[in-house]
């Protein structure tokens, strides 16, 4: 394994990636089932029946959670490429992390 | 050339996003409480420029952010190049643009 894949900043970048093609394969997925408002309401809420199941609950959790992780991970890099370089980097990148797990967390306690 | 109007346009549409997703955060975790209803969701949506302007911004942003993810991923790890790069990129970015707005007019406009 290359030196550089052992930082722990290579591990954002990999989070950050990996996060964004989660949710990029998601996407479609999340437009079909809100276009299924277009057959009306029951085909929507049928949807959304079928989505109270605790495994789906608990994929939504992920899906959240990549959400949150990928918006943190990005404002640290906003800042990164914006800001004056600091010796916080992996505070930051840890920061982000744990503000992603809150919101996931905070949300999947609304959903039970 | 193209490669800095694609970095630039990558951070352009995060920007645009940061607020947006903040704000869908947060109207997710309020929504998810007792369930999901389509349409105590829908009566929320229907008629209203707000969430049509709201939502439509947010999936032109997203198209062009996740197009160039795509793309990025495509090229450095699966080492795509020329033309076919650009196709799927396009191919990508259209694609993502048409659903979301049909999924918006969806839940924006009239039944």
């Amino acid at each position: 394994m290359k030196a550089h894949r052992n930082q722990p900043l290579y591990l954002a970048f990999l989070l950050h990636r990996l996060s964004g093609l989660g949710l990029a394969l998601f996407l479609p997925f999340h437009f079909y089932v809100l276009g299924l408002a277009l057959e009306g309401d029951d085909a929507l809420n049928r949807f959304l029946h079928w989505s109270e199941m605790p495994l789906v609950k608990i994929a939504e959790f992920g899906l959240v959670f990549l959400l949150a992780v990928h918006f943190f991970g990005g404002l640290r890099l906003l800042a990164l490429e914006n800001m004056p370089w600091s010796n916080q980097q992996k505070n930051y990148a840890a920061i982000a992390v744990a503000a992603a797990f809150f919101v996931a967390t905070g949300f999947l306690l609304r959903a039970f | 050339m193209l490669e800095i109007r694609l970095y630039l346009a990558q951070r352009i549409s995060a920007a645009i996003m940061a607020p947006l997703v903040l704000m869908h955060l947060g109207l997710m975790i309020y929504a998810i409480q007792g369930g999901l209803d389509a349409s105590e969701i829908l009566a929320r949506t229907r008629g209203s420029l707000f969430w049509g302007g709201f939502y439509g911004l947010f999936v032109i942003a997203v198209s062009v952010h996740a197009a160039i993810g795509l793309r990025n991923i495509l090229c450095e790890w699966l080492q795509l190049r020329g033309m076919i790069l650009v196709g799927l990129g396009w191919i990508c970015f259209g694609g993502l643009l048409f659903a979301g707005l049909r999924a918006v007019a969806a839940v924006v406009g009239a039944p």
